[in-house]
């Protein structure tokens, strides 16, 4: 085994292994030290990440953290690693590789080149000796666009979820919801639903009720329901109108076990969804989410740190070729990412590490009220990965979601960082929200005052009931 | 001048939903009232997570109850330590588990049930509701005949800590009711877990959950209800947990009509 240390001022410090050494190196966050792998102190931290600087890139393509015989992600990682693609920073050690990726060699053409070749262990290693403002700029250069019935991730766009979540999966309360979004211009990432239950009848009618909101307004955007990809696929099985199957990953076997998930179920899902041909520009079917601290919550992350786990988690997206990857990143509550400075550190690597990757990043901005984190929080990390050029964010109501109980971005935070940024929606949904009177014609992301024609009917007829 | 405030008009929507609909706008951004109204939301969820219990009048409020009464810890000291390691919450301090072998049943009197209250992450859901659901419950239980351990009450504690205790009074049966992870809407809401054959080191598929239990949620009878159902049903079958879930959710569908925005 490859032995790990570093001698400064005649002390010489050793890491027990890659995994130890990467764990020490990891910026602080509540989670490694729940897992007891943290480095005992900021100085041993410091000195870890000398030593992890100085490690050349191809020994992770040699010196496994999780092993291959026993992995499914780790035989994922090495089997398509591109040794073609990997050539142009071959020959760098960790450190060399931050000054290359800040260098003007690195631009969108030449990242998305190199995507194939990097492993996600490449890349978590080096946003441990990133700076915020480097995570930021580096993946600002990144491009990664996808299809669906829209175009999502082109230089200059901001997209969103559109989350009308109801504590009973009340279909009225839903349809409130994707009104109230739609008029405040955001859903052209998809329209998804985290149904309070994952009974297949309810799954089946909230599907059917989206697909009919889309046909009816012809929306340019696609639907999901967040339950288990099992559910999704006996759904397609009985004729259900299924645009994006969900699933979230993780980065180990382990940890995909125990969300009762495996590659091989991931691709055939894939495979059942392409195969309704719904898609009308592409056909990325697949929404996935991730976050830091699943593995460890599930005993399953082999004595590495949460974010390098994170980033694994990307390998096993990256294999089913998502419209959407979504890093959930405060929703795991303190244990795992104490604060808002860990929150938004948390966000921008893992944003950083799959745009690396080639991978289309979503973050879900938010917290949960046991954390130490608030509304200033988000708007910090919303504003940073709008400047780091994230493809999508949530918006809901008011930032608060009332069947999960936490707090995520809302439908006017969207409009805050599109205009600060000068971001537009998807130009399919931008063009689209022009023509039905959300946005006015001519000037760019204003909100037109008047209901829209198409939706006022909705206002009088429901007004009149509610009387 | 115009005025800087667009209301929407859909306002009426909100009877379908408790979701934060229609706010209104001042250019893109949430005018002042609700801006404020959220601030205020989240520092009542804040306060319900760092609240502590109130032992004394917990247990002033069950004195009518007629139950003894047990006074425990977690292994968690402060909330701090709490937050940040549910694995110490989820186990008795050492102090507390020497207290809890005083309290064992004489042989051949292990009883059928045993009843823990911890704060968890909202000790106001607790306070609010613990009290007033175990004075529909106990009756229920008493008719039935169940002999009941002493109650628990645990502070710093996460829903796993029953098990530990149920199995140190060598219950058959123990129900946690336990402060929920507070929304900024519902900084109330109590959850009430159940599991059979209680010992250390189980995981949740070895449990049963009825959420949501508070004033604006589900009621203390209705989850008085669902829980008689859980604890009839594992004594016959002689489990809980997944197994029991599937047979116990009431398989309805969802409610309320979309026909507003689908135009039929």
């Amino acid at each position: 085994m490859p032995e790990y240390s570093y001698t400064l001022n005649r002390t010489r410090y050793r890491f027990a292994s890659l995994a130890d050494l990467m764990a020490r190196a990891s910026p602080l966050r509540s989670g490694d030290m729940l897992a007891g792998i943290a480095a005992i102190d900021p100085e041993e931290r410091a000195v870890a990440q000398l030593a992890l600087a100085g490690v050349p890139l191809r020994v992770f393509l040699e010196d496994h953290l999780i092993p291959y015989e026993t992995d499914e992600v780790t035989r994922l990682i090495i089997d398509s690693h591109d040794a073609a693609a990997f050539r142009p920073v071959a020959h760098l050690t960790v450190g060399g590789f931050r000054e290359w990726l800040l260098s003007d060699a690195a631009d969108a053409v030449s990242l998305a080149a190199l995507a194939p070749g990097l492993t996600p262990e490449m890349v978590a290693a080096v946003s441990k000796i990133c700076r915020n403002q480097d995570l930021i700029l580096i993946a600002a250069k990144c491009r990664v666009v996808t299809r669906f019935r829209n175009t999502i991730g082109l230089e200059g766009t901001l997209s969103t979820r559109l989350q009308p979540n109801h504590p009973t999966d009340d279909a009225a309360g839903i349809a409130a919801s994707i009104l109230d979004g739609l008029l405040y211009g955001n859903g052209d990432a998809v329209i998804g639903i985290n149904p309070a239950t994952d009974s297949l009848p309810t799954t089946e009618r909230l599907l059917h009720l989206l697909d009919e909101v889309i046909r009816r307004y012809e929306i340019p955007t696609q639907a999901c329901i967040l339950t288990h990809v099992t559910n999704t696929m006996q759904l397609i099985g009985r004729g259900a109108p299924v645009d994006l199957v969900f699933q979230s990953v993780a980065g180990t076997e382990a940890a995909n076990k125990s969300f009762g998930l495996n590659i091989a179920l991931l691709r055939e899902a894939r495979e059942a969804a392409l195969s309704l041909g719904r898609g009308t520009l592409g056909d990325n079917v697949m929404y996935l989410e991730t976050g830091q601290g699943s593995a460890l919550s599930a005993g399953a992350h082999h004595g590495c740190d949460q974010q390098t786990i994170e980033a694994r988690a990307y390998a096993v997206a990256r294999d089913v070729k998502p419209l959407l990857v979504n890093t959930v990143v405060g929703f795991i509550g303190p244990e795992y990412l104490y604060d808002g400075k860990q929150i938004i550190r948390a966000g921008l690597e893992d944003h950083f590490c799959g745009k690396l990757l080639g991978l289309p990043m979503g973050c879900d901005i938010c917290y949960t009220n046991h954390a130490e984190a608030d509304q200033n929080d988000m708007d910090d990390l919303l504003t940073l990965l709008g400047v780091a050029g994230i493809n999508f964010i949530m918006g809901i109501p008011g930032s608060d979601d009332v069947m999960l109980n936490y707090q995520t971005t809302s439908f006017h935070d969207a409009l805050y960082l599109r205009r600060v940024l000068g971001r537009r929606p998807a130009p399919e949904f931008d063009a689209w929200a022009r023509e039905a009177g959300i946005f006015e014609q001519r000037a760019a992301g204003l909100l037109r005052p008047d209901i829209p024609g198409a939706f006022r009917h909705v206002i009088a007829t429901d007004s009149g009931a509610a009387a | 001048m115009n005025k800087p405030v667009i209301s929407n008009p859909w306002g009426a929507l909100r009877a379908h939903t408790p979701a934060r609909i229609a706010l209104g706008r001042s250019g893109i951004s949430l005018p002042t009232a609700p801006h404020l109204a959220f601030q205020l939301d989240h520092a009542r969820a804040r306060r319900a997570v760092h609240h502590a219990l109130d032992m004394p009048a917990l247990e002033g409020a069950l004195a009518p109850l007629g139950q003894e009464i047990i006074v425990l810890e977690s292994a968690a000291d402060t909330r701090a330590i709490y937050l940040q390691r549910p694995d110490l919450g989820r186990r008795l301090s050492d102090r507390s588990r020497l207290e809890l072998a005083q309290h064992a049943p004489p042989d051949g009197q292990d009883p059928d049930l045993a009843i823990v209250i911890g704060d968890g992450l909202s000790a106001l859901a607790i306070e609010e509701n613990a009290p007033g659901f175990l004075s529909i419950m106990l009756p229920v239980l008493a008719q039935a005949g169940l002999r009941l351990a002493p109650i628990v009450l645990a502070r710093e504690a996460r829903v796993a800590i029953g098990d530990e205790i149920g199995a140190g009074l060598r219950a058959r049966q123990v129900i946690v009711l336990i402060g929920e992870r507070p929304g900024l809407s519902s900084p109330d809401s109590m959850g009430i877990y159940f599991t059979h054959a209680p010992q250390a080191g189980l995981t949740d598929a070895a449990r049963n959950c009825i959420s949501n239990v508070r004033r604006a949620g589900l009621s203390w009878q209705g989850a008085a209800h669902k829980l008689w159902f859980l604890i009839q049903e594992a004594r016959r079958r002689n489990l809980s947990g997944v197994d029991l879930k599937d047979e116990a959710e009431i398989l309805a569908g969802p409610g309320g009509n979309a026909g507003f925005l689908l135009g039929h």
